[in-house]
């Protein structure tokens, strides 16, 4: 199932498996299923992973094992693995307030794509967004999969401050911002889920490999009503796992 | 249970608590964080006898002035800040014991960028996401995820040892000098198709300086351009520590404890791990020059630096360096170095090169029983 993973190591630390060239689901499901086999390997000399895109990063103890034994250990999960683990999808639902304050760009967006701001909401939220990767910020997804139909470009000029939470849009992109930032992105809903909190463990809602799915939300106080619960960790978030 | 230990007087410029760094969480876009010179802040650790990892404190160029309030042992370590104890001058890299109402200082920058004052028992502050360390950007970690300020009052934990032995740094290694000028390790990458031909004898040969704008994330570069094939974006991946990324302007940046843990821009070369702690003791303003140097070169520069560190911990450690293709002979059995200093295979005598053999007589102590053996160093045939 790993076609042409190449190993590249970049300094005495880190080691990167290559899976391809290019940004697309099936590529990125071999970075994740490799990172899954790996920790099952549970080989103490690995001292963290990060998933990309394309590659995943492996970060090792130099005292502990050496490079070239190291490598011998990435290739025999290579070969182990013949045939593609079944693998079910994990969707989790986030839900989303778009409206009013916490949607200034809305008819923006609408506008730009000559649609009605019902239309906007119905295909950003009825569309699987897959979590390529975590990273910029603690608990910030890279999704993929945002219909062309709604893509916008950024601001010229970025806001100061974007609202935890915020749901943007930028060029083909969407995306959440799991704190309060500066920012560009077209901002067209809120969600009141905390995406990142460190009294989790694993902090973040989300996790790379994941899709996601937008739930519109009716008004400002089921907004509220579930901010409070997740503020307190009680927020039951919808997960589906489908075959 | 926990014992109230000083009080912040003056914060200093950038005081904040640091362990090792975080460690698991990468994945979910958590950076590493901990100290920048990572071999000071473990060697100030254990000079107070702590477990590598306990919390101490990152001092950064202007430093703090603390008030103990009870008795206890410190150290300092990493950069020369003219550290004084009830005013009269300290030494560094050694254990001080110190006693309630004295007060620490530091004045002018002498030598590097970092002091590390490590406490007995480690600095007590919850850990998030198994670390102490400040994140500063995402305000987590360390004391409410910020630097100190006055009037904060630090905690320890209780030491594992309530009698220190005094400790200092090995006869044969000197308290480090950092100096003006700084010759970086690297390992450069394999660089198809990503940067001009020349780019990589341009990092070689030239002198950076570092700019103002460096910071615990990274160090701004600048210097001679380094010219991309084909623009500087490339599809985001994780960030390895003491990656070189090159953007658009063609200026190098080094990633450092704080970097994000993934980007998009190109990387020329990779800091190598005992070079972090270099790179964290050199100042904005000051040069750098770069060497290439293997891998191998790389990882027994990490080994050297970890049988210092050993020497601290234990003076029965043997004063040799070990390192992969040794072999090691007890009692008739000989053992192959296989990874790092700690992992041996047991191998053939004839298997040994008769020329390399050397011989030690060693001393080790197992549950208080002290027994004297003589080992032999050789090299694979």
């Amino acid at each position: 199932m790993y076609e042409n993973i190449q190993l590249i190591s970049s300094g005495d630390q880190v080691i990167f498996v290559q899976f391809g060239g290019e940004i697309n689901p099936d590529i990125n499901r071999q970075v994740h299923d490799f990172d899954k086999s790996l920790h099952d390997k549970n080989i103490n000399a690995v001292v963290d992973t990060i998933p990309g895109y394309k590659s995943l990063m492996i970060q090792y103890d130099p005292m502990q094992i050496s490079t070239e034994n190291l490598e011998t250990k990435l290739l025999e999960i290579k070969n182990d693995s013949s045939e593609q683990i079944p693998r079910k999808k994990t969707i989790v639902n986030i839900p989303v307030l778009y409206q009013g304050k916490y949607a200034p760009d809305l008819e923006f967006v609408a506008e730009h794509n000559n649609l009605k701001t019902e239309e906007v909401i119905r295909i950003h939220s009825e569309t699987e967004y897959l979590v390529y990767m975590i990273g910029f910020t603690p608990g910030f997804p890279y999704l993929g999969g945002l219909p062309s139909r709604l893509s916008t470009p950024r601001m010229s000029t970025p806001r100061l401050k974007i609202e935890k939470g915020s749901v943007g849009i930028a060029e083909t992109q969407t995306g959440i911002y799991p704190a309060s930032s500066p920012g560009g992105w077209r901002i067209i809903g809120r969600t009141p889920l905390l995406l990142f909190d460190t009294h989790n463990d694993p902090p973040s809602i989300l996790s790379a490999g994941n899709y996601i799915r937008f739930c519109p939300i009716k008004n400002e106080n089921d907004f509220i009503k579930i901010q409070k619960l997740s503020e307190k960790l009680e927020y039951k978030i919808n997960i589906e796992i489908v075959s | 249970m926990n014992i109230p230990t000083f009080k912040i007087l003056e914060p200093g410029l950038l005081t904040t608590i640091q362990d090792m760094g975080r460690y698991g969480y990468q994945k979910y876009g958590v950076p590493v964080s901990g100290a920048m010179d990572q071999f000071a802040m473990r060697a100030a650790n254990i000079l107070v006898g702590n477990d590598e990892n306990a919390a101490v404190l990152e001092i950064t160029a202007l430093g703090p002035k603390i008030e103990f309030i009870t008795d206890t042992y410190i150290s300092i370590t990493g950069a020369n800040l003219s550290t004084n104890l009830d005013n009269i001058p300290i030494p560094r890299w050694e254990t001080i014991k110190t006693t309630r109402g004295s007060n620490l200082t530091f004045n002018e920058i002498q030598d590097g960028m970092r002091a590390y004052l490590g406490i007995a028992g480690g600095i007590d502050v919850p850990l998030v996401l198994g670390s102490r360390s400040t994140n500063i950007q995402s305000s987590f970690g360390g004391l409410e995820g910020r630097s100190l300020k006055e009037g904060d009052i630090i905690s320890t934990l209780i030491p594992i040892d309530a009698k220190l032995d005094f400790k200092n740094l090995p006869d044969t290694y000197l308290i480090p000098k950092y100096g003006e000028y700084h010759e970086i390790k690297i390992i450069l990458n394999s660089q198809e198709n990503i940067f001009a031909l020349e780019a990589s004898q341009i990092i070689t040969q030239s002198k950076y300086i570092i700019s103002p704008e460096s910071d615990r994330m990274g160090y701004k570069l600048e210097g001679p351009k380094l010219l991309h094939q084909n623009g500087p974006d490339i599809i985001s991946e994780g960030n390895p520590p003491g990656a070189i990324q090159v953007s658009g302007d063609g200026q190098p940046t080094i990633l450092l404890a704080d970097r994000g843990t993934t980007g998009g821009y190109t990387k020329i070369a990779t800091v190598i791990s005992t070079d972090m702690s270099k790179l964290a003791q050199a100042l904005p303003g000051q040069a750098l020059t770069f060497k290439s140097v293997t891998r191998e070169e790389a990882n027994k520069s990490f080994y050297e630096q970890e049988k210092i560190l050993e020497m601290m911990r234990s003076k029965d450690v043997l004063d040799v360096n070990l390192y992969q293709g040794q072999t090691i002979s007890v009692d008739g059995r000989v053992f192959e170095i296989q990874d790092g200093t700690r992992n041996l295979t047991e191998v053939s005598t004839s298997t040994v090169n008769t020329d390399s053999k050397q011989k030690y007589s060693a001393k080790a102590t197992v549950n208080n029983t002290t027994h004297n053996f003589e080992i032999e160093i050789g090299r694979k045939s």
